[in-house]
């Protein structure tokens, strides 16, 4: 049952109906065999960009389509109520777009930005090391400067489209972190186009779900990178990794929503079918409870989405939300899918039906784009700091 | 070059269709949409323009029907084309392919008044009615050339070569532009919009005119000028439960076969 969406204008209302449309006719229909062989679907990005459904969250003039959050989010939940791994793919795309469309000069963005954001090429974040996770200070990955390019020599694992994409937004470390003073300092952004030398991936990790969208190792064996392709100041690339992550979450909290949704569906459509004892099972009242959580979940989990969204689009703080959103959707996802398996019975357990592969998408959603014990600590410290802070929080109608 | 395609609104076919008390399709109280097999010919008139990359191409999308019917005009327009012309008035409802004809005809020279046309395309039926005689039609009052059921359309200045698949053999036919061009559903998927060609179609020039407005008397349409009338429609039986051979002396398959045959499968 798709959600009620309230938008805030008529182009936001076609643009749902557009995405509702394509992601019935044309994702619902493949995703289920591209799941189970494990293929990548780069056809299904090609049509998402024609449709200029990749570059939603960014401004016109720069190639995007000028969406505030608040929509951007609620076509990634239409697209992730259908298949997780183009959710999640369209939200590391925007991910890897963030840093040039927001701390890139004038010249880089006209240079890169519109085809980036146009759709017709495919971007990666590369942050995570194999040892270097949830504390990305810890990275090895260098960038040494050497005349007019820098070189970049190391590996950056869990890399979603490694080895698929166009473009990977990578950060490296340019000076020693004992030398130059905070945490998480020394490290620099750069954009680094796909057919870079020395640039490869390793085979695709071999994944519990998910399997329609790559992840790999990159190595930067030596890989020559131009300055001029250098994101940001040096020294700037923690910080801006850390705020594209911010926006980030708020993508996987809305495919999360979106997965919880496609299971909910799944699990009503079976519940009101299914009989046992002489009626639907969702008259046995310990069923139909299952589906009134999971149906307040999915609703949580939009609500505090949005909400996030919505402060970030009115330009107020948005990172401790983000992080709540984040937490919330995915724990929900992961419960009411794990439910709808258990209405489905033994039918749920098998690969016949859908649900215990979304059971298995919603597990890395608790882990990827920060962990949720991450999601607790932010939130944690953020409540810490609020509270030194001592200022009223903000009350603001919309549009001021 | 100057293109006119004519997009028909239907009901929509995946929801329930309704009849008038007069027999006709009712188009008002149903939801609708621009033909699926009008799509075909809006997407080959894009096609067409993006092949011949560098020559003035303007694609009009032209549409009789209810105001509601404006709709298909804008998925049209949606798609990529560049201006809309909605024929709406009272008096055309009930209107038989003959009668539309005439209209479509009117309008499409009304368009030409202003810039000369040089293709009329259409989709290779409608969808509702599925007559599949309005392009010939109109070849005949514009007292043009008709290349129709095209599934593969190629075009080297004013000379456009088609396939036209038959049950029998597969022709290629040539024409001289101007013509009139149908498509089959054969020629490749339509397009989705894109957002921005969502945002753009909003601001696309869109022409309502009326009867009047292309020289047609309202008596010279709508269903009592129509030479053709529905006498009446029935809704199609519901499917029948279907027949279950069991096996259980080891006839089965004889039965299996016995089915077959007896609807000629084998």
């Amino acid at each position: 049952m798709p959600a009620t969406r309230v938008l805030p204008t008529d182009e936001a209302a076609e643009l749902l109906r557009l995405v509702r449309q394509i992601v019935r006719e044309q994702l619902a229909p493949r995703a289920a065999e591209a799941e189970e062989t494990a293929s990548f679907p780069r056809e299904v990005f090609t049509l998402l960009g024609e449709a200029d459904l990749l570059g939603l969250p960014y401004p016109e003039a720069q190639g995007g389509g000028g969406q505030p959050y608040e929509v951007y989010l609620q076509v990634l939940e239409e697209i992730g109520s259908a298949w997780s791994s183009v959710g999640v793919g369209t939200s590391v795309h925007a991910l890897s777009c963030f840093a040039l469309a927001n701390y890139g000069t004038p010249e880089q963005q006209e240079r890169w930005l519109p085809e980036m954001l146009g759709g017709s090429l495919l971007g990666a974040y590369c942050l995570s090391e194999a040892h270097a996770g949830s504390d990305p200070a810890a990275m090895r990955t260098k960038a040494v400067r050497d005349g007019d390019d820098y070189v970049l020599t190391g590996a950056k694992a869990w890399v979603t489209h490694g080895g698929e994409a166009d473009f990977y937004t990578v950060m490296a470390r340019t000076s020693d972190p004992s030398s130059s003073g905070p945490k998480g300092g020394g490290i620099s952004c750069f954009l680094v186009p796909a057919d870079a030398e020395g640039l490869s991936a390793d085979a695709a990790e071999r994944k519990m779900g998910l399997m329609g969208s790559t992840t790999a190792t990159m190595r930067f064996d030596g890989v020559r990178v131009p300055a001029e392709r250098r994101i940001g100041e040096e020294g700037q690339g923690l910080r801006i990794a850390l705020a594209a992550l911010d926006s980030g979450r708020l993508g996987i909290a809305a495919v999360a929503t979106g997965l919880a949704q496609g299971a909910l569906d799944a699990a009503l459509a079976y519940a009101r079918e299914r009989e046992a004892f002489g009626k639907r099972i969702i008259d046995h009242q310990g069923l139909g409870f299952v589906l009134a959580d999971a149906e307040a979940a999915v609703q949580t989990a939009r609500a505090m989405t949005l909400h996030a969204a919505r402060l970030k689009d009115a330009g107020l703080p948005f990172s401790r939300e983000a992080s709540i959103a984040k937490l919330v959707a995915t724990d929900n996802a992961m419960k009411v899918t794990t439910d709808a398996v258990q209405v489905l019975g033994g039918y749920g357990y098998t690969r016949d039906f859908p649900v215990e592969r979304y059971m298995r998408e919603a597990k890395v959603m608790q882990i990827f784009e920060g962990t949720n014990q991450i999601q607790r600590m932010i939130i944690a410290r953020s409540l810490d700091k609020g509270a030194d802070a001592g200022s009223d929080a903000e009350i603001r109608a919309y549009g001021d | 070059m100057n293109i006119v395609v004519c997009v028909k609104y239907v009901p929509d076919a995946t929801a329930d269709r309704q009849f008038e008390s007069d027999n006709t399709v009712d188009r008002v109280g149903v939801d609708g949409l621009l033909s699926e097999l009008d799509e075909y010919a809006v997407e080959q008139a894009l096609q067409l323009r993006e092949k011949r990359e560098g020559e003035d191409i303007e694609i009009t999308a032209l549409c009789v029907g209810p105001e509601k019917a404006v709709d298909a005009i804008r998925k049209a327009l949606q798609m990529g084309a560049d201006k809309g012309v909605h024929v709406v008035d009272d008096a055309i409802a009930g209107s038989d392919s003959v009668a539309t004809s005439l209209v479509l005809a009117k309008a499409r020279e009304k368009i030409g008044a202003e810039k000369k046309v040089d293709l009329v395309m259409t989709g290779m039926a409608s969808t509702d009615a599925s007559m599949s005689v309005i392009p010939a039609m109109l070849a005949e009052r514009l007292e043009l050339p008709q290349v129709t059921f095209a599934s593969v359309v190629e075009s080297q200045g004013e000379v456009f070569r088609v396939r036209r698949d038959g049950d029998t053999a597969t022709e290629i036919v040539e024409g001289r532009l101007p013509m009139v061009l149908s498509v089959t559903d054969q020629t490749g998927e339509a397009r989705y919009p894109s957002f921005k060609g969502i945002m753009a179609a909003k601001k696309k020039p869109l022409e309502t005119w009326a009867l009047s407005d292309i020289g047609v008397e309202a008596d010279q349409v709508g269903l009592s000028a129509s030479w053709t009338a529905v006498e009446g429609t029935e809704a199609r039986p519901p499917r029948t439960q279907g027949e279950i051979v069991t096996d259980e002396d080891g006839s089965g398959a004889t039965a299996l076969v016995d089915f077959l045959a007896s609807k000629k499968f084998i």
